[in-house]
């Protein structure tokens, strides 16, 4: 089985922003939510970076260990997925999660917060795959249909790959070899803590 | 599957070299552009800047949610390890061991009963207002009690006791509850403040009153005012620790507004996990000695009058200064006059 991950060459990521458009439109984001971002360090000096994050379905996340009501789940895939149906908006997944992926929409007074929304690596979520309640959860469910996330299938640059995490590394590690240079898989060791042990 | 594994053994090792050793150890193999870059931080490298800023990275982005800047904070592991493992146990110590001793406590100890018995004859303790204030407070910190334990243990406890489902339905609820009982609560918090402040400022009686153990160990009944040391303990752990739970809540329910830091939120979050566990153990002893651990103690927050022999055992200088202003003691119909016992 393939363990999916999400790793972005910021030696390629020209910060054109369309991995977050894509997902907006791909999967009817929430007003106010982005799912993904690209941040952008040391901006304007020497040696900036841009780096387009979102959940990267961390080993052992999380999010999934801090949730009061244990509404995450995580795929045979490797995909961090979660149940709006059980989520009670406590925000504690936010805190806890490196990347800040999880988000939530405002509902009335005070920060009161609606149910978690945050990136399915365009897997949808519990309800049977495709169907209109899915989408109107969680979004499209393109992993359902053999497609990769649309973030990085349509990145110009190719700077963001999603899929399998030993292939996605082999095609990173060949760049790297070829071009003699490389600033690392942001957010692996954090994400998948056996990395650093290699 | 060995030389599947053999394999990945080797991209891993590639990744590593690539990763972190081209951009710290091998400047001479850099393209010119990068090349002129300063040294120190290099932006390229996550673990550089890692160590140069001592924890999270923060960048720049175009959308309108600026805390989306924090690329990557990895101290959201220890977040991880603090909810999952420390604060379950300082809770299930803290509580559990209150229990024990409580428990233990009444079968060693038993029922502190007033030796002289009851009198018959009562004196006002509480007023109205009072006994409102304690109740108000008392009301809400239970139910924020239950509702934050829920938080707390309920994924062990209670899920699966009651199924996703209905735990889910019960917590959404729940936190709901949490959230506007806050106020009342720290209502009855500060009233409480206010009204009694001024008997609860420590001084030497106090002293002579916990070096004689309080009455509860042995069987000897220090002097007291209105409120004895024990009491002034009490108070002033209601009042600060109410208040810290009360401020870190609100923190909590207005996230980024008052704190707007990430470590700011997360320390909030803790310290109110923490501090309302602590403060359950504590009031857990409270609820004791007011109820069964003590004859005579429940009527003053409950009727508000209390019976004249308990008031003198336990709090005989405030019984003498409410009898030389001649006011607090009535006689109930039917009981014998006043020095006929």
């Amino acid at each position: 089985m393939a363990r999916m991950k999400f790793l972005c060459d910021s030696d390629r990521c020209i910060e054109c922003n369309a991995c977050v458009t894509a997902c907006k439109n791909e999967n009817e984001v929430p007003w106010g939510i982005n799912r993904r971002r690209v941040v952008t360090i040391n901006d304007g000096k020497p040696g900036e970076r841009s780096i387009s994050m979102a959940c990267m379905h961390c080993t052992d996340a999380p999010c999934a260990a801090v949730c009061p009501v244990d509404c995450f789940y995580t795929t045979a895939d490797g995909v961090v997925l979660h149940s709006k149906d059980l989520c009670i908006g406590c925000g504690y997944c936010f805190y806890a999660c490196p990347f800040g992926a999880p988000q939530y929409p405002r509902l009335g007074n005070f920060g009161t917060r609606g149910k978690m929304d945050k990136c399915t690596f365009c897997a949808g979520g519990p309800e049977a795959d495709n169907t209109p309640a899915e989408f109107a959860k969680y979004g499209a469910n393109r992993l359902a249909e053999g497609k990769l996330p649309i973030c990085a299938e349509m990145c110009s640059t190719k700077a963001l790959l999603a899929g399998d995490g030993d292939i996605i590394a082999q095609i990173y590690a060949e760049r790297v070899t070829r071009r003699g240079y490389g600033s690392g898989a942001w957010g692996w060791r954090t994400a998948y803590k056996e990395m650093t042990t290699g | 599957m060995r030389p599947l594994l053999k394999r990945l053994r080797g991209v891993i090792a590639a990744l590593l070299l690539g990763l972190g050793l081209a951009a710290a150890s091998l400047p001479a193999s850099l393209p010119p552009a990068a090349a002129q870059a300063p040294a120190s931080p290099s932006a390229a490298n996550e673990q550089i800047l890692f160590n140069y800023l001592q924890g999270s990275v923060q960048g720049r982005v175009t959308i309108p949610d600026q805390k989306s800047a924090l690329l990557i904070q990895p101290q959201g592991r220890d977040f991880q390890h603090f909810w999952r493992t420390t604060l379950k146990w300082i809770g299930g110590v803290a509580i559990g061991g209150m229990l024990a001793v409580l428990v233990l406590f009444y079968l060693i100890r038993g029922k502190v009963r007033v030796e002289a018995g009851l009198s018959g004859r009562t004196i006002e303790r509480f007023n109205g207002f009072e006994r409102f204030a304690h109740w108000l407070t008392a009301s809400t910190f239970i139910i924020l009690g239950i509702t934050g334990l829920n938080i707390s243990f309920g994924r062990e406890l209670l899920l699966p006791l009651m199924g996703p489902e209905a735990f889910a339905a019960w917590s959404q609820w729940g936190k709901i509850a949490h959230n506007y009982l806050s106020f009342p609560f720290t209502l009855g918090v500060l009233l409480m403040l206010v009204i009694w402040i001024k008997d609860n400022i420590p001084n030497g009686d106090d002293v002579k009153w916990f070096a004689a153990g309080g009455g509860l160990i042995g069987h000897g009944h220090p002097p007291a005012r209105k409120f004895n040391g024990g009491q002034k303990v009490i108070f002033w752990l209601v009042v600060l620790g109410g208040g810290a739970i009360a401020v870190t809540g609100f923190i909590m329910m207005f996230p980024f507004q008052f704190v707007t830091t990430m470590e700011g939120m997360q320390l909030a979050t803790q310290l109110h996990g923490v501090i309302a566990l602590l403060m359950i153990a504590i009031i857990l002893a409270h609820i004791y000695i007011g109820s069964v651990g003590m004859e005579g103690a429940f009527a003053a927050m409950g009727s508000g009058k209390v019976d004249l022999n308990w008031a003198k055992e336990h709090h005989s200088l405030w019984v003498e200064e409410v009898m030389s202003g001649g006011r607090g003691a009535s006689v109930p119909r039917g009981a014998s006059k006043a020095g006929a016992d």
